[in-house]
């Protein structure tokens, strides 16, 4: 009995070391990958090429089995690891123990490089039609991506480091901020985003090797591109929904360098979609688009070595080591560079000769690309200027919420005009019938009269003078809606078959109405919420009552509570309206015991037309009233229609990923695309 | 001129006008909108801008937080330990804002040599000071006395 106790001891204890054995493994077969492949497309191997798909099923296994090692290391605080020793805690609940693994510098890399596994373990075996030479390119530049990576991983940052020499009893716990359901969740959903745009970028890379670039290259790229963009969307939504709850100031985005870093490859990959759009359907903008596949990927690289290199300050920021930022400098510097000196060869024969019309979609496509990327420059600059100058000795500055602000919204205000006018478009052609032009005005004027009704209705409401942004704002939102919705009905009634014909229409037209219905809903969110919350700092005691926007918030109580591992005051609330009393909340603070560490858990009335928002600040010493708090209380009209667009925007990038029609369109193109090419 | 070649120069003139009114834009937006940061001892010497906005970081001086429970009016003293320079806000402090721990506020610099900040920063743990307050009291310990003495 005993016996086996030890011996299960044991093997306990050896877990960690397979998994790093398990992740030493994979350098020689990520290093496998990038080469034999390849070696394979240049000597006309067929089996070296096709040894691609077990290489990327072995370097899959392997990262699963060290990932699901780290865990188990976790799951049972294994202090002998300093990585679980820092991140970890006895008291901690088991989910916060597991998603302690990606809380962190070494496993949220590792991390990284499952997904990077992942998606190439897809590429591989994916029903796609491609030729065996195509798909051992790209899995050949996907291979060497990994290989940076676990080079990063295993020289710079090894989740398995042994600290034996004093492993403490109780493990130093989980930054607080970290220890919620949006953490669980954020960082994999923007993985599997930054990490998507590796596949992009290896089509893109294996086209530019092939010197082949055709509109069957575009509708290959598409779905991998759509799908990544997609969980990119989502996860930068989580992200602004859990700074929103968690940070107690109720703010849903700040501009912070971070949240740069992933809005960044999101603009990249949102011009990258629409272009690839452009290119499937009518061969052009080839070399922009692969431009765009390059930028995505690399702004991919950016943004996880900002955030990760210590160099920017965030929560974020786990562990400042200059040997870290430099690693990921050189490999971002190894891929950019590599890839755009590649380009630089190869584009000029991948140019597309085509003249296009200027009043065809594809030329509405591009001007809105060209917006997309000029927002772009203006957040890159925004995120780095501080940096160069700071790395340069120029002065410590930073760049403030108004700059972008300033720049950024007019981008959008163009973005917004423009995408409701492409969907009318057609491809190729130059004109525009009369009678359609009358339609848009109509549109336009529609959106005029519900942008100033609602305004005027909203500013009555919240007590406010009338806002001329939000009504400009409302009619924006309100004309990508009605002319998106207005363009289905054109389409329904020249099918002729009454509402029948919505399912004669082709998946991605469905996947841009709901996308493009999204951003409105969004940008509906987004001017609501910043033209009419209104907001109260005050110091309150039990049975006081603040007005705030309509809403009378009563602190009923304060009570002291303890959890797993914090002790908390609870604050309640109840929430009345014209005297009726109607909702109920809690705002807490919570101290954590590990690392003394203060937390706000606002109490948050959520709802579709308003959040009642109400966070604890601190605790006044006061000689009267020992009872005696600082209270923020927030009303957000239309917040939640923020990431319910965002959860629109991606819902319409899964559907386009999934497109039936494209998917059999390229099988045969497939086909016909090989017999060319054994006849050249 | 040719109408393909006078296409082709429409469209490069207008992007050299779009991406220089561009340029100029992002310019001036970034001109007005960047906050330099100085420690409180070229404060002290009168190095701050009066009226523009900057950022001020430093340590909190202990038991210089002095709060109003009324307004919530709190002041609060920064030091890089050279020189001290007196804080006010109006509102809610962060949660990780503490005594002897470091904080970098952003606002405007009264003629009376008081900062009146607009925002503050704080994010300390273990492992973790803002660079710009490392950096300001590098090698500085905290000499018997000086620290409270505003």
């Amino acid at each position: 009995m005993a016996n086996a106790v030890a011996d299960a001891a044991q093997y306990a204890l050896a877990i960690p070391e397979l998994g790093h054995f398990a992740l030493l493994l994979c350098l020689p077969i990520a290093a496998l990958l990038a080469l034999l492949p390849a070696i394979g497309v240049r000597l006309q191997l067929g089996q070296l090429m096709a040894s691609a798909k077990q290489l990327a099923l072995g370097l899959w296994i392997c990262l699963v089995v060290a990932f699901a090692c780290l865990a188990y290391a976790f799951a049972q605080d294994d202090f002998s690891l300093a990585l679980v020793a820092q991140h970890s805690n006895t008291a901690l609940p088991m989910r916060y123990k597991l998603s302690a693994v990606w809380g962190n510098h070494e496993g949220s890399l590792l991390l990284w490089g499952l997904i990077l596994s992942c998606w190439t373990l897809a590429v591989a075996y994916s029903p796609q039609q491609l030729p065996l030479a195509t798909r051992a390119r790209v899995l050949a530049v996907l291979g060497g991506v990994a290989l940076g990576f676990l080079m990063f991983i295993i020289f710079t940052s090894n989740p398995f480091t042994r600290d034996l020499l004093g492993p403490p009893l109780e493990g130093r716990d989980l930054n607080p901020l970290l220890q919620d359901i949006g953490l669980i969740l954020h960082p994999p959903m923007l993985y599997i985003g930054y990490v998507g745009f590796a596949v992009a970028f290896a089509f893109a890379i294996a086209a530019l090797l092939e010197g082949r670039l055709d509109a069957q290259w575009a509708r290959w790229t598409r779905p991998w591109t759509a799908i990544a963009w997609a969980f990119l969307t989502v996860g930068i939504a989580l992200g602004s929904w859990w700074a929103y709850y968690e940070l107690g100031w109720g703010g849903w985005w700040f501009w912070d360098p971070v949240e740069n870093a992933s809005l960044m490859p999101w603009l990249a990959g949102t011009a990258l979609l629409h272009s690839l759009i452009a290119t499937e359907r009518q061969g052009v903008f080839r070399s922009w688009t692969v431009l765009l596949a390059i930028l995505a990927f690399s702004l991919s690289l950016l943004g996880t070595f900002l955030v990760r290199s210590g160099i920017l300050v965030s929560v974020h920021a786990f562990a400042a080591d200059p040997a870290r930022g430099m690693f990921i400098l050189a490999f971002l510097g190894v891929v950019t560079g590599g890839s755009l000196l590649l380009y630089a060869l190869r584009a000029p024969a991948l140019s597309s000769p085509n003249r296009i019309a200027f009043l065809s979609r594809e030329t509405w496509l591009l001007i809105n690309n060209c917006i997309l990327a000029l927002s772009l420059a203006v957040v890159l600059l925004g995120t780095l200027f501080p940096l160069l100058m700071n790395a340069l000795q120029l002065g410590s500055y930073s760049v403030g919420p108004p700059y972008f602000n300033a720049l950024f919204t007019p981008l959008m205000v163009l973005l917004l005009v423009f995408m409701g006018i492409a969907p009318w478009l057609n491809w190729k052609h130059n004109r525009i019938a009369p009678m359609i032009l009358r339609r848009w005005f109509i549109v336009a004027l529609c959106s005029a009269l519900v942008g100033l009704a609602c305004a005027g209705w909203m500013s009555a409401r919240y007590q406010q003078a009338f806002s001329v942004p939000a009504a400009i704002g409302l009619a924006l939102a309100s004309w990508l809606a009605l002319m998106s919705l207005a363009d289905l009905g054109r389409r329904l009634a020249r099918r002729g078959h009454g509402l029948q014909g919505l399912r004669e229409l082709a998946h991605n037209y469905w996947a841009m109405l709901v996308a493009h219905l999204g951003i409105a809903v969004c940008a509906v969110g987004i001017v609501l919420t910043s033209v009419y919350s209104q907001q109260q700092e005050l110091a309150m005691s039990p049975g006081q009552i603040a007005s705030v926007a309509g809403y009378d918030f009563r602190l009923q109580q304060l009570r002291a509570e303890r959890g797993p591992n914090y002790s908390a005051t609870l604050g309640d609330f109840t929430i009345a309206r014209n005297g009726v009393s109607r909702q109920q909340l809690t705002a807490e603070k919570r101290v954590y015991h590990a690392g003394k560490n203060v937390m706000t858990e606002a109490g948050i009335v959520a709802g579709l037309w308003r959040d009642l928002y109400v966070s604890l600040g601190e605790p006044l010493d006061d000689d009267r009233n020992q009872q005696r708090w600082a209270v923020r209380i927030y009303v957000k009209p239309f917040i939640r229609w923020i990431w319910l667009g965002a959860l629109m925007m991606a819902t319409g990038g899964l559907i386009s990923a999934f497109d039936k029609r494209g998917r059999t369109r390229g099988v045969v193109s497939a086909t016909d695309y090989a017999g060319s090419g054994q006849a050249t | 001129m040719h109408p393909v070649r006078r296409q082709r120069l429409m469209i490069v003139v207008m992007i050299v006008v779009g991406a220089s009114l561009a340029a100029v834009l992002i310019g001036m937006a970034l001109k007005e909108n960047l906050n330099l940061f100085y420690e409180p001892v070229r404060v002290a010497a009168g190095e701050a801008p009066l009226g523009r906005k900057i950022r001020v970081g430093g340590m909190v001086v202990k038991d210089s937080v002095v709060r109003d429970t009324e307004t919530l009016q709190v002041s609060f003293v920064l030091t890089d330990y050279s020189a001290n320079v007196l804080v006010t806000y109006q509102g809610i402090l962060p949660d990780l804002f503490a005594e002897e721990a470091g904080a970098v506020t952003t606002g405007v610099l009264g003629e009376d040599g008081v900062f009146r900040a607009e925002q503050v920063l704080a994010k300390h743990d273990e492992k973790y000071m803002p660079p710009e307050v490392a950096k300001a009291i590098e090698g500085k310990h905290p000499p018997d006395g000086a620290a409270g003495s505003y």
